[in-house]
């Protein structure tokens, strides 16, 4: 149903590799069961059905707090939120007495599901393809539905994640998936949506020698080197907007000289044309200064991935409406004169300086599941605690251009909700239920199968 | 030998003689007063609207109403909450070198010798209420180096920061990082056994057997003395030896470095057939499968709550381990091994309430007193008592809230942290830098200045690729 946008190009090809990938898929998940031989449940989809959370404290986000309430739950969506909302008949009732209902939340700058293990398993990492310029490659296709990472996150109320490639300059193209399904595309809210790009920056660096170790260049070089590889960027985004020109051209006149397919220029078009937006990844002042005239100067929509010192751009940001996925939160100042707050208070600043953001890990998939402490700490260090609560919820759904969908609890939406008993943000507050998609599902994970299978020895 | 005994007694002395003159600067200092706290023992509960009296940097009393003298300097920690100094069990902080790693046992080198007192990542974790930390040998060798237990005394002279009264400890190693399989050699460097945990665990049996042998040659040559027999020589000194031999003794903790729950009990078997105990797993994120065999021999483990899966020896970490062990009796304690992780330690703990249910005072006790037990240092620090060194945290919000941060973190009664001091001198440092960017010898090149290098960010050069390549040295 949400996935009926997502078509495949070029079918053949895709087929034949997504026939590849299973049959390596299956020699790697019976090698992986015979690794664990813990019972481990695959597929765990949840249970559909009508459901009636009752007597609950709804946080709905964007509108006030039911402080004693009922959320029903029917065909997936939201249908009724409010103090005396009518129970469907038949529907399960789950007693929220003493129990908070929040919208799941959403962390924007993952690679969840593209690493199973980073360090010594390259078998089973997926996220930096070769070369410089992949903006054909699709996050979505390497995302492995089945990663232990999917239901781990989950259990700590995150329902939703963006799923970006890393590597060279243009990584791929992110997508929005719920941490439910069995399938990719069952997984897809966003199937594809937006280019990552490694904006080019300044460094010194020149790349690691195996004897020397670290290289360097001097300073004039790097800026050098930078504007070069801006120049080619700009460059590509020029070729595919006269790619795109002629295929139009061609598609009117028939007379005129047809264009092969070319699967990078295809994949920039709706790029190129703002149609979806770039996520270009930059810390410093001067390269979110650089994103944000990159931005002025092309037709191109952006976000910012990581952000550090997004909040000292905000005139530039806010000028080229250009919001930030702010990753930093368990980072360390760079320099050694900066505040010891200056990562934690950032989204503070963020807020004040009136710059759109939402508040992610920056997490490979491990630790996703800590988005609450992260959107908290900004809460310790000056950020408002509903607005701390937004950077996980509502702030990422617009980001994400799914706030329709997604983000808080309002009638229509889709049933992403998470039933505690406390602040979500909270780290001793426990996760009671959940639903993905209206979906309710089981509160275990690999973590919980290993307790089980460990707790009682003696 | 006799004149070495002298030696070494003379150093112990200076050693107390400058402790002693440490204390006597201490007992210069005024009296502090924190009144009106919710105090966090660590060891007796919750106290509410509770007082501190600090006298000579020890804490010397703790009751409602307390009267200090004149001249003591007086917080007023009204619906403030106060807890013990954070005591971080596994750290690289401060030092400006982690692995020796050319070698497979470099039991010889010492973390003392690398402390880097002006690190601001000192400045850092005490705004994050950690006070101590055991700084160990990275993970490179079977059997790395010489351990440092320290105070952050940020400011002070480096010679302040070891705890004096500590028992010694030598970090071992087992399992990825020991193999170096996740490293490859550089063209043209030998490849170093051990490569698998096969051989990791025939090194250290080496080690002990060598480390046996000159022990009784030690032995044999002080009974010699003992019946004065002139004919006495004394063995060569062995620098490799010597920890081992302190291990056998029993008068050097061992922290093992591990992963996988088989190593780790394979080592504690190890250490039943040399006679020796282990200190402390560290990392141990699989220890909750052998929290029997752990609890049984007394070791301590020394873990993250649920930092996991960021290689394949730690796909098996649960962030239920905290929970099981501690069910099983075992003295459980949570580290950083990062200068990052340590700045929010607090919630850590706080998340060992929720997965399993570890009770608030043992969740508290795994990043104070629990940790200052592994390390030998339970009498002067990890809890709210009287006579202990006032190592105290004072927190904006119950230090389990995610919303909580330090106001005020002090070592044995001085003031190391003061978030409203550092909030005041920013302008000051902003300035102080925007003057010093003016300079010429500051200036980028392309703006006329004669700048001739960028400096590096940070002084890593001196460390070796074990630090980049995994993570923070986990």
């Amino acid at each position: 149903m949400i996935n009926s946008k997502f078509q495949i190009p070029n079918s053949k090809f895709i087929k034949s590799f997504l026939y590849l990938c299973l049959s390596v898929f299956i020699c790697g998940q019976i090698s992986s069961v015979l690794a664990q031989n813990d019972g481990s449940e695959q597929n765990v989809t949840g249970k559909a059905g009508t459901f009636a959370i009752t007597n609950a404290r709804i946080v709905t986000v964007s509108g006030t707090t039911i402080e004693n309430g009922t959320v029903v739950i029917s065909n997936g969506k939201i249908s009724a939120v409010g103090a005396n909302a009518a129970i469907p008949a038949g529907a399960e009732r789950i007693d929220g007495k003493g129990l908070s209902v929040y919208p799941g939340m959403i962390d924007a700058g993952t690679n969840l599901g593209l690493i199973e293990v980073g360090q010594g398993m390259p078998g089973s990492v997926d996220v930096a393809e070769t070369g410089d310029m992949n903006s054909n490659i699709k996050a979505l296709l390497g995302i492995n539905p089945h990663s232990v990472h999917v239901e781990v996150t989950r259990v700590n109320g995150i329902t939703t994640v963006m799923t970006l490639p890393v590597s060279g300059i243009i990584s791929g193209q992110s997508a929005v998936i719920n941490l439910n399904g069995s399938t990719q595309s069952e997984m897809a809210i966003v199937p594809v949506f937006g280019l990552v790009i490694n904006f080019p920056r300044v460094t010194t660096f020149a790349g690691f020698n195996p004897v020397a170790g670290p290289q360097t260049v001097d300073f004039s070089a790097a800026v050098k080197n930078r504007d070069k590889k801006l120049e080619d960027l700009k460059k590509l985004f020029t070729d595919a907007e006269n790619y795109a020109r002629v295929k139009e051209a061609y598609a009117k006149d028939k007379t005129l000289p047809a264009v092969p397919v070319d699967l990078k220029m295809e994949a920039l078009i709706p790029y190129m044309r703002g149609e979806k937006p770039v996520i270009f990844t930059a810390e410093r002042e001067r390269d979110i200064r650089g994103v944000a005239k990159f931005v002025s100067e092309t037709k191109v929509k952006g976000i910012i991935l990581g952000g550090q010192e997004a909040w000292k751009a905000a005139d530039d940001l806010k000028k080229n409406d250009i919001p930030v996925i702010f990753t930093n939160i368990y980072n360390l100042p760079v320099q050694d004169d900066d505040p010891y707050d200056y990562l934690f208070s950032a989204p503070m600043k963020m807020a004040q300086a009136g710059v759109k953001f939402c508040i992610s890990t920056g997490n490979d998939g491990s630790e996703v599941r800590d988005l609450p402490y992260h959107a908290g700490l900004a809460g310790a260090y000056g950020l408002a605690k509903d607005e701390a609560l937004k950077s996980v919820t509502l702030y990422p759904a617009q980001i994400l251009g799914i706030a329709d969908k997604l983000g808080s609890i309002e009638v229509g939406k889709m049933a992403n909700i998470v039933v505690t008993d406390g602040d979500i943000l909270q780290p001793r507050t426990n996760i009671k239920h959940l639903f993905i998609n209206g979906r309710m599902l089981p509160l275990t994970s690999r973590h919980t199968e290993l307790f089980d299978s460990f707790k009682d020895r003696k | 030998m006799r004149k070495l005994t002298a030696f070494l007694l003379l150093s112990i002395f200076l050693l107390t003689a400058s402790n002693a003159a440490v204390s006597a600067q201490t007992k210069k200092q005024n009296d502090v007063l924190i009144r009106n706290a919710t105090i966090l023992t660590a060891v007796r509960g919750t106290l509410e609207n509770t007082d501190i009296l600090i006298q000579n940097g020890k804490i010397a009393k703790i009751g409602k109403n307390l009267k200090a003298s004149s001249n003591a300097s007086i917080i007023d920690a009204t619906g403030k909450f106060v807890t013990p100094g954070i005591v971080d069990c596994h750290s690289h902080t401060m030092i400006d070198a982690v692995n020796e790693g050319s070698y497979s046992v470099t039991s010889m080198t010492h973390i003392r010798d690398v402390l880097n007192p002006t690190d601001i990542a000192i400045y850092r974790a005490l705004a994050g209420g950690v006070t101590t930390a055991n700084l160990l040998h990275g993970s490179a060798n079977s059997i790395g180096g010489q351990n440092s237990v320290v105070k952050f005394k940020y400011g002070h002279p480096v010679e302040d920061f070891p705890i004096p009264d500590a028992p010694p400890g030598i970090k071992f190693a087992m399992g990825e990082n020991v193999r170096r399989t996740n490293f490859q050699p550089r063209p043209g460097q030998e490849t170093r056994y051990p490569r698998t945990r096969m051989g990791v665990l025939e090194v250290m049996r080496d080690a002990f057997l060598r480390a046996q042998t000159y022990k009784q040659s030690w032995d044999e040559y002080r009974a010699k003395v003992a019946k004065n027999d002139k004919t006495a020589i004394p063995p060569r000194r062995d620098l490799e030896l010597e920890p081992l031999v302190e291990v056998l003794e029993g008068k050097r903790l061992v922290h093992a470095h591990g992963y996988r729950s088989d190593e780790h009990l394979n080592l504690m078997l190890l250490a039943d057939e040399f006679g020796f105990r282990v200190a402390t797993l560290q990392h141990g994120l699989e220890a909750y499968k052998i929290a029997p065999e752990i609890a049984k021999r007394g070791t301590g483990v020394s873990i993250f709550t649920d930092s996991w899966g960021y290689k394949l020896e730690a796909f098996d970490a649960i962030p239920y381990n905290a929970y099981l062990l501690w069910k099983a009796g075992v003295n459980v304690s949570i580290n950083s091994d990062s200068d990052e992780r340590m700045r929010r330690l607090n919630l850590d703990a706080a998340k060992v309430e929720k997965y399993g249910g570890v009770p608030e005072q043992d969740a508290l006790q795994m990043i104070t007193l629990n940790p200052a037990k592994q390390l030998g240092i339970d009498k002067r620090t990890g809890s709210i008592e009287e006579k202990k060194d006032a190592d105290i945290v004072i927190w904006s919000e119950h230090p389990f809230s995610v919303y909580s941060h330090p106001e005020i973190t002090m070592i044995e009664g001085e003031v190391f942290f003061d978030r409203a001091k550092d909030l005041a001198q920013r302008d000051e440092i902003k300035k102080e830098r925007e003057a010093l960017e003016k300079l010429d010898v500051n200036k980028a090149p392309a703006s006329g200045g004669t700048s001739p290098k960028i400096p590096a960010e940070k002084r890593r050069g001196d460390r070796d690729d074990a630090e980049y390549g995994d993570g923070g040295n986990q």
